[in-house]
Parts: structure tokens; C-alpha cells; sequence
């Protein structure tokens, strides 16, 4: 009988496996979103009802914004699987809720992603002291949070992803303008009027192109090597202004928003940032190396040829 | 005896000096950006893109000048380009320049009222001014506003496609321009050209 090799063995005990783990995830999500609808028959619309028990009348009342959650989006983010409970007290179960739970006191982040293997990659921890050292937390401390920029309910991994960077771009940028575009949000930190973001960046050339194709951040935010997306906002005066800081060689596009696509596909097809142009071009940071040494062998030749022609017409010059 | 004939009008001397003027402008604020060194910068990024910006601008004004100009005087006998006979008529102003000139030769078509180029210049002229200057004005403006530029080009970014265009253009009209420069010199003197810029007298050798 012939033999099975045994890497031919392994491969399919691996995909059974990965499709055993994504099964028991999507049942997870399925058990688990059918348990949180009974708290989605309220939140997950615009408007609730329920028995008034003095009177004994159906009363209908708006939800209020900030307490409704989207099914489609939530089903659709990172915390897909979990339980409305997992995050939230068990005895949300009751209505009217109980008024002590307005006090409860929410999970940010490291709390659940802090010192675990699973999620070494991501490196929390240093997002969360390069949080701690961005404006967001030196400016405004407590009141602010992970969650303002990165809604629980909704927040999905985006920059690490095959994602186009366009797609990336305008995701990211939307939890920026979320606050920074809405004067109702953004007063809820600060008296200041909301600075008018069109006019604020009137210097910038090809304002509409640039808010298109990078984000807020690439400028806004200190890199850091270690983690992939810069979580250290920078006070105004810090920001970047020097075009080429981008639009050079050494962009430092490569160290922020392509950080991941440099990562997964090192390009050496004789483009400096070659990965740039894969879905962009930066005039500055996309030169070709070999186009580059061409024009300036082309440029050798013509000055070559023009100092030959004009030594040759002085030694042949008329007596 | 050397003579002198009035070969170029006020018209074409002003707009031949601005001409001059902005594509050596162009050249060096565009060599300034393709090659911009965050260290140690020519010009500064954002300067030079202004200047690029602007004398790209009044390029085009004193461009569409020269070309109204030249269609509606005289001046555009001499850009017709006649093909018959062309490469024969080619090769004799290159053989002298490349021999005849060190030999003392007679040039082989002098210039006369009716023929103010030799073969060779109107050629390049005609290449300069009609394919490769429309080309780096086109993309040029269409790096000016990107959002006009179709995003996708034969699946690559139309960004790229142009700015491909408008740099490898731009390279060989700097080309141009030093041979140009470098031809001048060859007149009856070494400067009679230059003077003839700035009088429209073309002294002949």
C-alpha cells in the first residue's frame, strides 16, 4: 500500500482543526448573540417599550443615542463573541435598571488585553504608556478614554490588515473627526471652540488629497518601532509641517501608515518605498533608483559631449 | 563680411526670455523635489513646490503666447516641418557639426530671412515646442489637481502614470535646454548670439 506522507497528514489535521476552532467561534457568536437580544430588543433600536405599572399602559420612550448599538456593526467587530455580560453587570437583566449601575465602572482596554500571550503582538502595554504620554491623557486625564476613539461595540482591527489604504485611511481618520468634526463632542472635554479643520489646514497642498490619503496620525502622532499604530497624539506646535518628512526617501510613511503592508511585502523592484506605490504615489519618496542613475548617465553624456565639441572647436579655432 | 539681418521680433525676444527664465526655474525647483533630502535640502520642499506651482502657471500663459504668436505671424513658416527630405537634410547639418565645423567649413544651410532655422534646429524646435513642452504642461496641470486625474491608469495609479510623464518629459527638455544653451554659442562670434536676443539682429558668419 502506499505510503500517506506525513506532511500530507499534518496539513489536513491542521485545516480540520482551523475550521473546528472558526465553527466553535461561530457558534459561540450565534449562542451568544441570541442571548444578547434580549438586551438588543431595546438597544439595538432607536426607541423602547415597556409597561408603565402604575397606570398599566404601553409607554414608548427614544432610546438615547449613546446607549444604542448597532447589531450589524457589533456583529461584524472584535468583540463579536462576547456576552453584553461579559463586559457589562449581570444585573442589567432587570428594568428598570437598577440606578447604582450608572456608577459601574468600565473596562478600558489593558484590563482585559493587558499581560496576555494571546495578544503579545499588539503590545498593549506600550500603546497604553504611549497613550498615557499623548495629549489625550496629559490634557485631559480621566475624562478621557480607550473607548472615545475605539467604541467597544463597534471597533473592528484595521491598520493590521489587507485592507486597502484608502479603506484604512478614511476608517481611521472617522474616529479623529468623530470628535474633532463634531462640536457637541469635542465640548465635552474642553470650553474651546472647535477648531475649523478645512481652514486650519489651508497650508497644506492638495488639502483633499491629503486627508485621502493619509491620516490625521502620519502628522498628529510620535512613531514608536515597537507598536504598529502611533498612539502618542502630539500638541499642536509638535505636529508635523516639513513636507519631506514624507516626501522624501526616507518617508516617514514607511514607519506609520505602511508600516504593515512594509512588514508583510519587503519591495525591491528598484523603487525607493515601493510599497507606497502599490496604492499611491508620493512625489519625493518614489523615485526610481534605476531611472534616477539613467537621467544622470544621459546628463554625463550630454555634458561630456558638449565639453569634447567645445575643447575641439578651440584647439581647431581660426589663427 | 558678416551682415546682419532682423530676424527677431520684440514679441518673440520677450517671450523667449521669460521662457528661458521659467524653465530654468522649473528645472531647478522640479530637481530640488525629485531629489529632496530632508537633511540638507536644495530648496525648501514647500518653496519649491510654490515656485514649481507658479512659473508652471505663467509657463503656460507665455506657452499658449507663443503659440497664438506664432500661427497668426510669419514667425510659423518656420516651424513647418517639410518631411520630404528630411533625414538627408538631417544628417548633412549633423556631419557639420560633428566635422565641418572644426574644418572650417561653410554651414550648409545659412540663415536667410526666409530659413531662420537649419534643419537639425527645426527639428528639435519643432519636438520641443509642439510634443514635448504640451506634454509636461498637460500632466503638470494634472499634477496641479490631482483629483481630476483618472485614479486607475491600466491598473497602476494614474498619479504615478503622470508624474512618471511629467518627470521623464521634464528631463529631457532640461536636455534641450543645456544643448541649446551650448549651440548658442556657435554664431559668428561666440556671443553674437546672445546679442542677437536682446537686439533681434541675427549676424550671419
Amino acid at each position: 500500500m502506499r505510503k500517506i506522507p506525513v506532511h500530507f497528514i499534518m496539513a489536513f489535521m491542521l485545516v480540520l482543526l482551523s475550521s473546528v476552532s472558526i465553527n466553535a467561534q461561530n457558534d459561540k457568536k450565534a449562542e451568544n448573540a441570541k442571548f444578547n437580544e434580549k438586551c438588543l430588543k431595546c438597544h439595538g433600536q432607536s426607541k423602547y417599550k415597556y409597561i408603565n405599572s402604575e397606570s398599566g399602559t404601553e409607554v414608548t420612550r427614544r432610546m438615547y443615542i449613546e446607549t444604542i448599538i448597532n447589531r450589524s456593526q457589533f456583529a461584524e467587530s472584535n468583540h463579536k463573541t462576547f456576552k453584553c455580560i461579559d463586559c457589562h453587570s449581570a444585573d442589567y437583566d432587570t428594568f428598570p435598571h437598577p440606578g447604582r449601575l450608572r456608577m459601574e465602572t468600565k473596562y478600558a482596554c489593558i484590563d482585559c488585553h493587558g499581560d496576555d500571550e494571546k495578544y503579545a503582538k499588539f503590545q498593549f502595554e506600550k500603546i497604553e504608556s504611549e497613550y498615557q504620554a499623548s495629549v489625550h491623557s496629559t490634557k485631559h486625564g480621566e475624562d478621557f478614554n480607550c473607548w472615545m476613539c475605539h467604541n467597544p461595540h463597534s471597533y473592528k482591527i484595521n491598520a493590521r490588515s489587507e485592507n486597502k489604504i484608502k479603506d484604512i485611511v478614511a476608517y481611521d481618520n472617522a474616529i479623529c473627526l468623530n470628535c474633532h468634526a463634531d462640536i457637541t463632542k469635542y465640548q465635552m472635554l474642553t470650553d474651546k471652540v472647535n477648531p475649523d479643520i478645512i481652514q486650519k489646514h489651508k497650508w497644506l497642498p492638495n488639502q483633499a488629497l491629503h486627508f485621502k490619503s493619509v491620516r490625521c496620525i502620519e502628522c498628529h502622532a510620535r512613531t514608536n518601532d515597537s507598536i504598529l499604530v502611533a498612539h502618542n497624539i502630539q500638541p499642536k506646535a509638535k505636529a508635523v509641517r516639513r513636507c519631506v518628512e514624507c516626501h522624501s526617501t526616507n518617508s516617514i510613511l514607511m514607519a506609520s501608515l505602511y508600516k504593515y503592508k512594509v512588514k508583510e511585502a519587503r519591495s525591491k523592484v528598484g523603487f525607493y518605498n515601493g510599497v507606497i506605490m502599490n496604492e499611491g504615489y508620493v512625489i519625493g519618496a518614489n523615485r526610481n533608483y534605476y531611472l534616477g542613475l539613467l537621467s544622470l548617465i544621459l546628463f554625463g553624456c550630454v555634458a561630456a559631449g558638449i565639453l569634447i565639441h567645445a575643447s575641439m572647436r578651440i584647439i581647431k579655432r581660426k589663427k | 563680411m558678416s551682415q546682419k539681418i532682423y530676424l527677431y521680433p520684440v514679441w518673440i525676444r520677450l517671450w523667449h526670455a521669460l521662457n528661458a527664465i521659467l524653465i530654468i526655474l522649473l528645472v531647478i525647483t522640479g530637481i530640488s523635489m525629485q531629489f529632496t533630502n530632508p537633511a540638507n535640502p536644495f530648496i525648501r520642499f514647500d518653496i519649491a513646490v510654490s515656485m514649481h506651482n507658479i512659473s508652471g502657471i505663467l509657463l503656460t500663459v507665455n506657452y499658449m503666447f507663443f503659440v497664438i504668436g506664432t500661427f497668426t505671424t510669419p514667425n510659423g513658416r518656420f516651424y513647418k516641418l517639410s518631411l520630404k527630405g528630411l533625414i538627408p537634410r538631417l544628417i548633412k547639418q549633423f556631419t557639420y557639426y560633428t566635422f565641418g565645423i572644426f574644418k572650417h567649413e561653410p554651414t550648409p544651410f545659412p540663415v536667410t530671412k526666409d530659413s531662420k532655422f537649419n534643419p537639425l534646429q527645426q527639428f528639435t524646435y519643432v519636438a520641443a515646442m509642439f510634443v514635448l513642452v504640451p506634454i509636461v504642461i498637460i500632466t503638470g496641470w494634472a499634477l496641479l489637481y490631482p483629483e481630476i486625474i483618472l485614479t486607475k491608469f491600466f491598473g497602476g495609479s494614474g498619479l504615478k502614470v503622470t508624474d512618471f510623464f511629467h518627470v521623464i518629459i521634464g528631463f529631457f527638455v532640461s536636455f534641450f535646454m543645456f544643448v541649446h544653451v551650448y549651440f548658442c554659442t556657435i554664431g559668428a562670434t561666440f556671443v553674437s548670439n546672445f546679442k542677437s536676443m536682446i537686439t533681434g539682429f541675427h549676424e550671419t558668419h
